[in-house]
């Protein structure tokens, strides 16, 4: 079939629009131009086509063409992958700085996964064999971490009639030949292309059960996130939504992760990529760089390939996914993305609802949420996709459209606290207004990992935490003296919780990241100084006593002086708590 | 050859509208001459079938459909570019106001620049010493880095600003550099504030350092759109082809998005908040994302936005989005300009996101992370505290928070606040902290680490 060529009519920033385009396809991937910019139509109407381009139109004269492709924006999936940085259409970011210099041009043209480069590919299947689509025909080993494993693409099946040897091939090598019913010939390479709107398909949807551990106390215990689950992080600016972001996907305990930076700071992932090679994951003992795949639209980059970041992450997420991993999707930030949306639909003058924002802002934003999930691949694998959006609320109000949207598709709501931010408390995360769906569903996942069912402790802590908010309002307006002792005791111990507890220092090597067993066991100590201390206070002994110093400030400083491998020197600990109050309460006895 | 068209459709406030116009290119320049021979530039930003729609930078006042010429010049917009703009001064589209004679240059940059490669980027880590103990000890301005002000009409931004270019020290590995200059872009501002700054570069020694980009408040709005994208061409230009540590100063970011916002309401743009168009956000980042450092080059661009937020409203969009983009901001605050501090800023709200990896040993001194943080969680409390006071009054105050109440004054009165040219190095600024911070009780102190204690209080 011979390419389709239309002329464009109109330039308006990131979205022209083509005459004589009778014939093209919705979602079909476009080249315009002279220099051959890639972009995407998105309405049809009559001869006219809409498109929006992933690059800068600067220079784009009216009757310039516009050739199709035939196909949907693709990706090629398939090794290559991991340790790298793609922009938002995954093209790579560093071939790109190799060919082209520090500056990023246009008309780059469509370039994905190195197709040069050999990989040792093992094949597992035999002459006579009958695949099924997302069956498993081969392995690469990608990274020392990741055994990429070959599928046999979705509609596909057949019997094998050619096999190649096992050896070093580039993705281009055809491996596999399979022979349909119909007796039509298929080959099997490296890779296959899917588009990137559609979700791949599974076998089934399994309940969700296991938690994402990710060494932050205030989420494991506290408002603990699932594999396969959603949650969100809004905040306003400079409360930590990056900061919080990086931490989660440096220590959680997914597979893969694939970190989107969309519309975000161009630092930001120059700091990923200098920090992820040399930081050593606690399970494996490699470099964590070895698991993630990074995807780049800085908030200078064109903002229609901004749109579309999200659905590349999401969609290389699922491929991932599909092979039997646990794969999490940090997205910094969906606010951004959104507002990609607005813009393209303000120019293609679409009738605003609320703040500017297109209509269908929240069915996007369910699409795009309900592509996490705990499932049964084709394969017969179980693997998850996790996603973590960050959201940035226009004047850190979480009023705004995106915010209150977003809250409805996700199950996790981690709100971060302005106020907190500014006294250094990090993570910021507001412990009155976040929230955990998954709570119910992971009890047996607690049980099952540490023989202890952790709900009522942290019920019990978070009742303190909301009775010291109570209190705090009655201080500021008389003072924190008038108060009875055993309510100051909650003022005492709230603080330690959050100072011993909930704040996490990220730069510290044995705070970093925090073994559930040690988190647990901190916050059983906390509760041990807890109900000594209010066992005194009964015993009417005053709580300047109770309040001992030196055995809060070793209570607090235990995330550091207790080690992550040692976690039995916590009950030096608690051995020191007893000792104190049995003696004090000995010495008022007399 | 050049086209000229001699019938417009349309003049709207700095658009015009001209139809049956072939072969132009989307972003290109035009020139537009009225009946008396005046030339302005203008830009292409909308071309619908054979009809185009031109900004023009400059007033449309005396132009009719029938009396204007137009011609496509069939290129972007560029400046001209050599190391001969050091010391020179421009308006807001480039053109030389200092009588200084036209640049004669190979190379012309096209203003919009491309984006910087991220994996090109080199992180930056070296910090500027800017001799204001707030700033050096709370929130380090680092070289390569985005760092607004965040003012309000009013507060001396512009002395801080002025003291901040006269102070600042660029040390590289240890190593003092002199290789740096100042690209001032001024977008919208009072002819008086253009005149302190020219003064204060002059007394500075530096005038012959710096590259001014001048669009007063008088000027077309249409060329403030432009004004701070010709500053930040040259700055590139500056640092990665001469190898310059280049401090670009731009002032009022505040002036640019309202230009953007008329410009946006005269295309009858769909408006989100408070009438900014949608599109403010990657706008605003096509500016502030210039800055930066390049793994294979020497020089470097830090930026120092100044904005005023309208109603000191942190919220509004213009800061709000701001903060989204750069890497931390520094908020002057009218309540400690009313106390008469100088320089104003409230370093709770300020932050540079940056300074957690270009200060402690070897960067700053190994003290220096836990005393800000320390200093920044007390003077946090001390606010609580004061709130306390107004109900209780001083007196009834325990012990512990009277002594947090002397040192939230020590804090203001001693740290913070410095003469306009006082120039406080790294060593004092940290020396000054101990002594502010020994006014607490020990136990307090639950940010520093106990050694760092022994060593360096006194």
């Amino acid at each position: 079939m011979d390419n389709l060529i239309g002329k464009i009519s109109m330039i308006n920033g990131p979205v022209i629009l083509g005459e004589e385009m009778t014939g093209f396809k919705m979602r079909e991937m476009v080249l315009v131009g002279e220099k051959k910019l890639i972009g995407e139509i998105i309405s049809i109407d009559g001869e006219y086509g809409t498109v929006q381009v992933y690059e800068e139109t600067e220079g784009l004269k009216r009757g310039e063409k516009i050739v199709s492709t035939g196909k949907p924006l693709s990706l090629k999936l398939g090794p290559g992958m991991l340790g790298n940085m793609f922009d938002g259409i995954q093209r790579p970011l560093k071939k790109i700085r190799d060919d082209f210099g520090s500056f990023i041009p246009e008309g780059i043209g469509l370039i994905s996964i190195d197709e040069e480069k050999l990989w040792e590919v093992s094949i597992n299947v035999k002459l006579g064999d009958y695949l099924k689509e997302g069956e498993i025909f081969g392995t690469v080993q990608e990274t020392s971490l990741i055994n990429h494993k070959l599928l046999v693409p979705v509609g596909l099946e057949g019997r094998v009639i050619t096999v190649i040897k096992n050896g070093k091939y580039n993705i281009e090598e055809k491996l596999v030949e399979l022979e349909d019913r119909e007796g039509n010939k298929h080959s099997l390479k490296m890779y296959q292309e899917w588009p990137v709107r559609i979700s791949r398909p599974t076998k089934e949807r399994l309940p969700i059960t296991k938690l994402l551990a990710t060494g932050q106390r205030v989420l494991d215990i506290f408002f603990p996130i699932a594999k396969g689950g959603t949650a969100a992080i809004p905040g306003g600016f400079g409360t930590g939504k990056t900061m919080t972001q990086h931490q989660l996907a440096k220590w959680s305990d997914a597979d893969i992760i694939i970190y989107i930076g969309c519309g975000e700071r161009g630092n930001e992932m120059t700091e990923v990529l200098e920090d992820f090679p040399e930081l050593i994951d606690p399970k494996t003992g490699k470099a964590i760089m070895e698991r993630t795949v990074l995807i780049a639209n800085t908030s200078n980059m064109p903002v229609a390939a901004r749109e579309a970041s999200i659905y590349t992450g999401i969609t290389m997420a699922e491929y991932f996914r599909d092979m039997g991993y646990h794969v999490a999707i940090m997205a910094d930030s969906t606010s951004r993305w959104a507002e990609a949306l607005r813009e393209i639909s303000g120019r293609l003058e679409e009738m605003p609802a609320e703040e500017g924002y297109p209509a269908y802002l929240p069915s996007r934003l369910a699409q795009f949420y309900e592509r996490a999930g705990y499932v049964k691949s084709l394969s017969g694998n179980e693997g998850s996709v996790t996603i973590i959006g960050a959201v940035s609320p226009a004047g850190g109000d979480f009023s705004e459209p995106v915010t209150e949207n977003t809250k409805r598709f996700v199950n996790v709501f981690l709100g971060l606290d302005r106020e907190l931010a500014y006294s250094r408390h990090y993570p910021a995360i507001n412990w009155l207004n976040s929230y955990s769906g998954y709570m119910e569903m992971l009890k047996n996942y607690y049980e099952m990992e540490l023989n202890e069912e952790v709900e009522g402790l942290r019920g019990k802590m978070l009742r303190l935490l909301f009775e010291e908010s109570r209190l705090l309002e009655i201080v500021l307006l008389v003072g924190e003296d008038v108060l009875p002792d055993d309510q100051r005791l909650i003022l005492e111990i709230a603080r330690v919780i959050k100072i011993g507890f909930l704040q996490q220092n990220a730069f510290h090597k044995e705070d970093t990241y925090v073994p559930l067993r040690k988190q647990l066991e901190m916050l059983k100590t906390i509760d041990l100084l807890y109900e000594r201390g209010l066992q005194s206070v009964k015993k009417n002994i005053p709580i300047s006593k109770v309040r001992n110093g030196e055995l809060y400030d070793e209570v607090i400083k235990m995330k550091y002086s207790i080690p992550n491998d040692n976690i039995e020197k916590i009950e030096e600990l608690k051995n020191m708590i007893n000792d104190f109050y049995n003696k004090l309460e000995l010495d008022y006895s007399k | 050859m050049k086209k000229e068209y001699l019938v417009l459709d349309k003049v709207e406030g700095a658009l015009i509208e001209l139809s049956k116009v072939h072969a132009v290119g989307y972003g290109e320049i035009v020139e537009v001459e009225n009946n008396l021979g005046e030339k302005k530039l203008g830009r292409v930003i909308k071309i619908d079938g054979d009809k185009v729609v031109v900004q023009v930078f400059g007033s449309t006042l005396g132009h009719s459909v029938e009396n204007t010429k137009v011609s496509f010049e069939g290129r972007p917009f560029e400046i001209p570019l050599s190391k001969d703009i050091l010391g020179r001064t421009f308006n807001g589209i480039g053109i030389p106001i200092d009588n200084g004679g036209d640049i004669y240059a190979d190379n012309f940059y096209n203003v919009n620049g491309r984006p910087i490669n991220p994996v090109s980027r080199e992180y930056p880590r070296d910090y500027i010493q800017t001799g204001i103990s707030s700033i050096d000890g709370l929130i380090t301005l680092i070289r390569g880095q985005k760092l607004p002000i965040f003012s309000g009409s009013g507060l001396p931004h512009n002395e801080l600003a002025a003291q901040i270019v006269r102070q600042a020290k660029i040390k590289v590995k240890g190593q003092e550099r002199n290789n740096f200059s100042i690209v001032f872009a001024a977008i919208g501002v009072k002819h008086d504030e253009a005149f302190f700054f020219k003064e204060a570069f002059k007394k500075a020694g530096v005038q012959n350092k710096v590259v001014m980009y001048i669009n007063y408040a008088d000027d077309p709005i249409m060329e403030r759109i432009i004004a701070p994208r010709a500053a930040l061409t040259a700055a590139e230009y500056l640092a990665f082809e001469e190898n310059q540590h280049v401090l670009v100063i731009m002032t009022d970011i505040t002036s640019y998005g309202e230009a953007l916002r008329e410009v946006s309401s005269l295309r009858e743009e769909v408006p989100s908040r408070r009438g900014y168009p949608g599109y403010l956000y990657s706008d605003l980042a096509s500016l502030y994302e210039r800055a930066g450092m390049l793994k294979d080059r020497e020089g470097s661009v830090t930026l120092i936005p100044i904005l005023t937020m309208p109603n000191d409203d942190i919220t509004h969009p213009i800061p709000d989005l701001t903060g989204y983009i750069t890497e931390g901001q520094i908020v002057l605050s009218r309540e400690l300009h009313q106390k008469n501090i100088y320089p104003p800023i409230n370093v709770l709200p300020s932050l540079s996101r940056l300074m957690k990896d270009g200060i402690g040993e070897g960067y700053t001194r190994v003290d220096h992370p836990d005393v800000s943080n320390q200093l920044f969680s007390a003077y946090s409390k001390v606010q609580d505290i004061r709130a306390l006071a107004q109900i209780v009054g001083e007196e009834d105050l325990s012990d512990k928070d009277k002594k947090y109440m002397e040192f939230g004054d020590a804090f203001e009165e001693k740290f913070v606040t410095q003469k306009y040219n006082e120039n406080r190095d790294m060593e004092n600024t940290l020396d000054l902290s101990w002594n502010i911070l020994s006014l607490l009780p020990k136990e307090e102190l639950d940010r520093l680490d106990p050694t760092l204690i022994e060593k360096y209080m006194k």
